[in-house]
């Protein structure tokens, strides 16, 4: 056991903390209230490395490991989870699979230009009808010799509008069910592509969520990720690591959110003293900075299976489920600390607070993670 | 042309500050340790210079007399961009001895531009600059807002009461600089913390040197009285209490 | 004969204690005017000269009129070295150190003192070096205990008091502005002139223009500072604090926000990173009062807050404060001050 991290490791954090701080909290409210991408911090996010830190340097990412991806993912989160859902779609739900699975072609093509972060790719899986159960998929792809066909219509697409690559989940072969199913790279400019209008959500507003619909698109069959068939496989494990990725940003909520309570449960007085000094206040803090300690543990723990390269699916499940829980419950609490102010836009919390919501939702909800879990404890 | 920038290794700036062994001695315990601030916004302007490919800046350098412990600090610097971090080691303790460590080590490996940042945000000295300056018999300049080059030629401003002026000057020169020149620090990129770790950090032995000065005691500022509030409808009040109580009108 | 021999060293004890243990002020000039921390300096150190029990040398450098010079009698310079040189009315560090230290040898000095001011950090590091003489800078008060000789200053940016002894037999100094006042002193003056031998390769550094504010009070001397903060909302909004500030007599400054936002030039910025002040009235205006920024103000002997939120830090350092919209609060207080005179 060790839990020191490294030089490198604290220096990564402290560079995404310095990001965050700098140049996501000027304008984060904004942004959230106009449903505004953010597009230069999302160039600034890759001229950093941010987007590509964990392809490997030969494919002109940032060579890090995952316990510095978990902790940069937080110091993000803690400020602007839009632009953090972003920088873990596209390391750990794109990139991660062209690495693991692509042809060298395939990762000259795709991949390199990702993890530069000049182009953001998305992950197509979810559909009207097929979202917790991703193996009824609808999107068909057609092998027409030598090409795929695909049609169908996909939802909830992060990175949906901005994206220039998508990584979309077909049925090749409804017969052999999930079996059957196929991923492909598909360039988003494609024809037959239409992409959705942004939808209006509760949290992580500026993220660009759409859906995608295609029609008759032509996708070439070098373009196929993996072996035939291979897609549902892939799309899994890719969810095993983004799992990570939204356990450290539902993290940084909750830590973000405590660390506001916190200054300003020092600041604030009634009833003749600073109400850190109520117990009702300081025993609330003392619950938040517990469970978030948890949290970060279960994320690090994840993380660290990966990078030993033992299996991490079970824990990145147990760090997904318990670090969104807290997220909601620490956001929650933060925003009563705050009291009336809380309510308001201008300190943060609320928006903390819808945000913590969505990690409780996508890339499995909730229930989605026991499922997980507790047929990992019948094996 | 070869720039060494001198970097000091502080706690960071929203440190509380505490201190132990009945007040003679900084306590350390759970700081973070910074790049000195505007040590930083040197080496930020520094790395522009050579970036600037109207320049012939060949090499940035880092320098700092201090224990391993402040190792994690040059990483960074070479994070940001530095070509090669040297550690002078030794306890830096007084600004006489540091700035003949860093002289010493010049007179062997000469560059031509030293930037030092005007102070360090702990001990507040402002004198490293100017004294290695001294060791080594250049041209100073202090309270540097902003550096360019000219071909073989530095065109610096300093500030002066109330206003600046443009200088020009040889090499080889101890620029003295403060918040202005350069916009912000940088942030290392990802695959500057990955090469930071391929870079050079030398460890260079410390030379016979005196310190001339010690820090025997430290105490916290006083508490201030409470703060007398004024009604907003009220302000020819104040303008009596600054005149007549705090006779500061 | 015993006697006799006792009396000699005692003479030649005196003698020594005067040679060698005289103080040097450095008094810098400003285009041959002197400035109030001029006069504060040589208060300061006609104090010093007079606990050491040893005598003070002014030292001007540069063209100062005589009269200019005279002025500085008023706090207690009785004798006066004036390098009366043009060329050397730019200050070049190296330059005055050689002058300074020349003169400090010549007359056996042992403690020299200046202004914590762009001149004085200049060139007190490089006397320092010439004379292998312990420094310390911006000193809060005449040193607590001359032997051994331990003076108190400021460390981490204002947010501790820091002893330090200086074990050299020669010290340099640099004191604070405000750290003692002026005191008058009326002596009758006597000036002597000096030149130096110096090489001329020293003046390598050429000033080609100089850009000045006209109009406007230096941040730096002000006595009174008008600061403001992001509270202001817009850099348009800056004419209330402008206004205050000129019917104060006072300099303009802003918090680091403002001016990272660019709302305000970086020589305005006051804080930690930025200029740090000592002003005797300091107002806050919109500004919250983030660590940072108090470590640049703390220095100041009054402080008035004007701020919406009453739970803002800013107003646990300051004196007085007015809680309410600053747009509001400058008018009225503009007014207030312009019907009080």
């Amino acid at each position: 056991m060790n839990f020191e991290f490294t030089e490198e490791q604290l220096m990564i954090r402290d560079a995404a903390r310095d990001f965050a701080q700098r140049e996501l909290l000027p304008g984060v409210i904004e942004r959230d209230e106009k449903s505004e991408y953010p597009t230069e911090q999302v160039k600034r996010l890759a001229d950093l490395g941010f987007l590509g830190m964990l392809v490997g340097l030969e494919y002109d990412g940032g060579g890090m490991d995952t316990i510095s991806y978990v902790l940069a993912m937080e110091e993000i989160s803690k400020v602007d989870s839009s632009v953090s859902v972003i920088m873990s779609v596209n390391n750990s739900l794109v990139c991660w699979g062209v690495e693991k699975y692509g042809t060298e072609e395939q990762k000259q093509k795709f991949l390199k230009p990702m993890a530069r972060g000049e182009k953001i790719g998305a992950f197509l899986l979810s559909e009207p009808e097929a979202g917790s159960d991703a193996t009824s998929q609808r999107t068909t792809a057609v092998d027409m010799g030598d090409h795929y066909l695909v049609n169908g219509t996909k939802n909830w697409i992060t990175n949906g509008k901005t994206a220039s690559t998508y990584i979309v989940m077909a049925q090749t072969h409804p017969e052999l069910k999930h079996k059957g199913i196929n991923a492909l790279l598909v360039d988003s400019k494609s024809e037959g592509i239409t992409v959705g209008p942004h939808e209006n959500k509760m949290g992580m507003r500026a993220s660009d969520t759409c859906s995608v619909m295609f029609n008759n698109v032509k996708v070439p069959k070098e373009n196929r990720l993996g072996e035939e068939g291979f897609g549902f496989k892939l799309a899994m494990q890719s969810l095993e690591g983004g799992r990570i990725g939204i356990a450290s940003q539902a993290l940084g909520i909750a830590s973000g959110a405590y660390e506001l309570a916190l200054k300003y449960a020092q600041e604030r007085k009634a009833f003749g003293k600073e109400i850190i000094h109520h117990q009702a206040i300081a025993f609330k803090l003392a619950d938040m900075a517990v469970e978030i300690e948890a949290a970060r543990f279960f994320c690090l723990k994840a993380a660290w299976l990966k990078d030993q390269g033992k299996p991490y699916g079970q824990a990145s499940a147990m760090a997904k489920l318990y670090a969104a829980e807290t997220a909601m419950k620490v956001t929650t609490e933060a925003v009563q600390i705050h009291g009336g102010y809380g309510y308001v836009k201008e300190y943060h919390v609320e928006r903390l607070m819808r945000d913590a919501k969505l990690t409780q939702i996508y890339e499995g909800t909730s229930e989605i993670q026991k499922i997980v879990i507790s047929r990992g404890l019948m094996d | 042309m070869k720039i060494l920038v001198c970097i000091s290794n502080v706690p960071d700036t929203t440190t509380k500050v505490k201190f132990k062994e009945d007040n003679t001695l900084f306590d350390d315990s759970g700081v973070q340790w910074i790049i000195n601030p505007w040590d930083e916004l040197a080496l930020t302007r520094a790395l522009e210079l050579k970036e600037d490919a109207g320049n012939s800046v060949d090499e940035v350098c880092v320098i700092h007399v201090g224990g391993a412990q402040t190792d994690a600090t040059l990483r960074k610097a070479l994070a940001i961009g530095a070509d090669k971090a040297f550690r002078i080691d030794a306890c830096a303790a007084d600004a006489y001895y540091v700035a003949g460590q860093i002289a010493s080590y010049l007179k062997e490996n000469p560059f031509d531009i030293v930037f030092s940042g005007i102070e360090s945000s702990d001990y507040n000295g402002s004198s490293v600059g100017a004294m290695i300056a001294e060791f080594m018999d250049y041209s100073g300049v202090s309270s540097v807002t902003s550096v360019n080059l000219d071909g073989d030629d530095v065109i610096l401003y300093r500030a002066i009461p109330g206003g600046k002026q443009k200088i020009k000057t040889g090499v080889p020169l101890v620029a003295v600089v403060q918040k202005g020149i350069a916009k912000e620090p940088r942030i290392p990129a990802m695959r500057g913390i990955m090469m930071a770790r391929k870079k050079p950090l030398e460890v260079i032995a410390a030379t016979e040197m005196e310190m001339l000065t010690k820090s025997i005691k430290f105490e916290l500022p006083k508490a201030k009285g409470a703060c007398k509030m004024i009604d907003l409808e009220n302000v020819e009040e104040l303008v009596k209490l600054l005149k007549n109580e705090a006779k500061v009108l | 004969m015993i006697v006799n021999l006792v009396s000699f060293l005692r003479s030649i004890i005196s003698y020594l204690k005067e040679k060698l243990m005289s103080v040097i002020a450095f008094a810098k000039n400003w285009n041959g005017k002197f400035k109030n921390s001029t006069y504060e300096l040589v208060s300061y150190t006609k104090n010093l000269a007079s606990q050491l029990n040893t005598q003070l040398i002014v030292v001007s450098i540069g063209e100062v009129k005589e009269e200019e010079l005279k002025s500085l009698g008023k706090y207690g310079a009785e004798r006066i070295i004036s390098v009366n040189d043009s060329q050397m009315n730019t200050l070049t560090s190296r330059v005055y150190a050689q002058v300074i230290s020349e003169l400090a040898e010549k007359e056996g000095a042992d403690t020299i003192v200046m202004s914590d001011n762009e001149s004085g950090k200049a060139i007190a590091p490089r006397i320092s070096v010439k004379m292998k003489a312990g420094m310390a800078s911006a000193v809060l008060e005449l040193p607590i205990s001359m032997n051994p000789f331990v003076v108190k200053k400021g460390a981490f940016s204002g947010k501790a008091l820091e002893y330090v002894q200086i074990d050299s037999p020669v010290k340099v100094i640099t004191i604070a502005k405000n750290c003692f006042g002026f005191i008058e002193d009326q002596v009758d003056v006597s000036i002597e002139e000096f030149s130096s031998h110096l090489d001329a390769a020293l003046f390598k550094i050429q000033v080609l223009e100089e850009e000045k504010q006209t109009n406007k009070v230096n941040l730096a001397d002000a006595d009174i500072v008008v600061s403001a903060g992001r509270g202001m909302r817009s850099p348009d909004n800056w004419g209330v604090v402008e206004e205050l500030a000129d019917v104060l007599g006072a300099a303009t400054a802003c918090s680091r926000p403002v001016s990272d936002e660019g709302w305000r030039g970086h020589e305005e910025h006051v804080g930690q990173t930025g200029k740090v002040i000592a002003p005797n009235l300091y107002f806050a205006a919109g500004i919250s009062g983030a660590i940072q920024h108090v470590a640049g103000i703390s220095r100041s002997k009054c402080i008035v807050a004007i701020n919406t939120d009453p739970e803002a830090p800013i107003f646990g350092v300051a004196d007085y404060g007015i809680i309410g919209d600053v747009m509001e609060v400058l008018p009225k207080l503009t007014e207030a001050v312009r019907n009080s005179k």
